[in-house]
C-alpha cells in the first residue's frame, strides 16, 4: 500500500471516528464523564481537549505496544492490563511534564488528567483499535478521531444543558435524566450523518 | 448511599445495593459498558452475569486484602485484581460461546473500566469483611443487571418484535410497525431516561424516609 492511499484511509477512519461511529453516542462510552462533567462549556472544553490528546497517544501506544510486543510473544490475552497500564502510566507522566514546564497548562487541564484515567472511551478506543485491525495511520486517525468526536459531544451537551438551566423540568427527570434524553435526540441527529459514509 | 451505617445486616447491604442506592438510577454509574448491549436481551444477560460475577469477585479480593494493601497503590491493586477476573470472563467466553463473545465485542473488555467496580471496591469492600463484600458486590450487580433487562426487554420487544429472539404474539405480526429507532442507539438513551424517570419518581419517598 503506497503513502497516499494509506494518508486516505486514515482520514476516512477519523470521519468515521468523530460523525457516524461517535464514540460517545453509538457505543456510550465514557457516559459517566458526560453527564458528571457537562453543565458549563469551559470545563467540557478543558476536558474534551485533554481527552484529544489522550486518546491520540494512548491509542499510538497502545497499538505499539499490542502488535510490536503482544503479539510477537503470543500473549494477546493480557492486553487489557496492559492497555490499563499504558493509559494510566502515560497520563501520570503527562500530568508531571505539564506540572513542571507549564503551571497555567495545569491548572487550566492538569485537574481532569486523572478522571481520564479510569474514563471507559480511553481503553474502547484501545480495543476497538485491536478488534478492526487497524494499520498504524489508521490508528492515528482513529484516535484522534474519537477524541475530538467525544469533545465534540461534550461541548455542545454543555451549551445545551447552560440553556437549559434556567427551564423548569419534572422532578424525576432532572439532572441525569434530561441530559440522556438530549443525548438521544444529538444521536438521532448524529444518524443522519450515516449516509455520507459507511464505514467502520 | 451511607457507608457507614452502625449495622450491617445481610439484609440492610442487599436492600440498599438493589434499590436505596441501586447504581444505574440512583448513582447512575458505570452505564458506559453496559447500554450498547442492550439492544437484544440475551446479549444484555450475558454481559449482566459477566459484570455481576466480576463484581462480586473483585470486591470480595479487595475485601480480603485490604488490611495488607499500601493505602497510595491500592487503586492500582484494585484495578489490576478486577482486570484478572475480567481476563478470565472473556477467557472463557471466548473458548465456550464464541459466537457471543464477538457479539459483545470490546465490551466484556469494558468491565474493568466499568465504575461500579471501583465504586463499590472503594466504598464498602475496602473497609468491610469479606463474606459481606462479596454479598455487597452481587447485589450490586444485580441490581445493576435488573434496571438494564428491563431496558433491554422493552427494545427488544419495540424494537424487533421478539424477546429472546422469540417473535412475540402481538408485537412480531404485520399490524405492528417496528419501532427500529429502539434498536439504534438513540433508542437505549431514551429508554434509560424513561427508566431513570420512572423509578426516581416511584422511589423518592423511599429515599427521603431514608434520610
Amino acid at each position: 500500500m503506497n503513502l497516499s492511499h494509506e494518508f486516505g484511509s486514515a482520514l476516512v477512519v477519523c470521519f468515521a471516528a468523530i460523525f457516524t461511529g461517535n464514540i460517545l453516542l453509538t457505543t456510550f462510552l465514557g457516559m459517566c464523564s458526560f453527564l458528571s462533567v457537562s453543565r458549563e462549556v469551559k470545563t467540557a472544553v478543558g476536558l474534551g481537549t485533554a481527552v484529544v490528546f489522550v486518546m491520540t497517544c494512548t491509542t499510538i501506544l497502545n497499538w505499539a505496544m499490542y502488535w510490536l510486543v503482544l503479539v510477537p510473544l503470543q500473549i494477546e490475552f493480557y492486553r487489557f492490563i496492559l492497555f490499563i497500564i499504558v493509559i494510566a502510566a502515560f497520563v501520570q507522566f503527562i500530568e508531571m511534564v505539564i506540572e513542571r514546564y507549564s503551571p497555567p497548562l495545569y491548572y487550566s487541564l492538569g485537574i481532569f488528567l486523572p478522571l481520564i484515567t479510569v474514563n471507559c472511551a480511553i481503553l474502547g478506543a484501545a480495543l476497538f483499535m485491536v478488534i478492526r485491525k487497524y494499520t498504524f495511520m489508521e490508528t492515528i486517525g482513529y484516535g484522534f478521531g474519537s477524541g475530538a468526536g467525544w469533545m465534540l459531544a461534550i461541548v455542545a451537551m454543555a451549551g445545551i444543558r447552560q440553556k437549559l438551566a434556567v427551564n423548569r423540568i419534572p422532578q424525576g427527570l432532572q439532572g441525569p435524566g434530561i441530559t440522556l434524553i438530549i443525548a438521544g435526540l444529538m444521536a438521532l441527529g448524529f444518524i443522519g450523518f450515516t449516509g455520507v459514509l459507511q464505514a467502520q | 448511599m451511607s457507608p457507614a451505617q452502625p449495622k450491617l445486616t445481610a439484609r440492610s447491604v442487599t436492600l440498599d445495593a438493589l434499590w436505596y442506592s441501586n447504581p444505574i438510577f440512583r448513582q447512575i454509574l458505570g452505564i458506559c459498558s453496559t447500554l450498547a448491549v442492550t439492544n437484544l436481551v440475551l446479549n444484555t444477560l450475558v454481559m449482566c452475569i459477566a459484570l455481576t460475577i466480576v463484581t462480586g469477585l473483585s470486591s470480595w479480593t479487595v475485601s480480603l486484602l485490604r488490611n495488607i494493601m499500601p493505602r497510595n497503590i491500592r487503586m492500582m491493586v484494585e484495578t489490576l485484581i478486577m482486570a484478572f477476573y475480567v481476563i478470565i470472563v472473556d477467557i472463557a467466553l471466548r473458548a465456550y460461546w464464541p459466537e457471543m463473545s464477538r457479539n459483545l465485542g470490546p465490551f466484556v473488555g469494558l468491565i474493568i473500566t466499568n465504575c461500579i467496580l471501583m465504586g463499590r471496591s472503594e466504598a464498602f469492600a475496602i473497609s468491610n469483611p469479606p463474606g459481606i463484600s462479596l454479598l455487597d458486590g452481587l447485589a450490586s450487580g444485580a441490581g445493576y443487571s435488573a434496571v438494564l433487562l428491563l431496558i433491554s426487554l422493552v427494545r427488544e420487544l419495540l424494537g424487533m418484535g421478539t424477546v429472546l429472539g422469540m417473535p412475540m404474539p402481538f408485537f412480531a405480526g404485520p399490524h405492528w410497525d417496528k419501532w427500529i429507532i429502539m434498536v439504534m442507539p438513540p433508542g437505549a438513551f431514551f429508554m434509560l431516561a424513561v427508566a431513570i424517570w420512572i423509578l426516581r419518581s416511584l422511589g423518592t419517598t423511599a429515599a427521603e424516609k431514608k434520610a
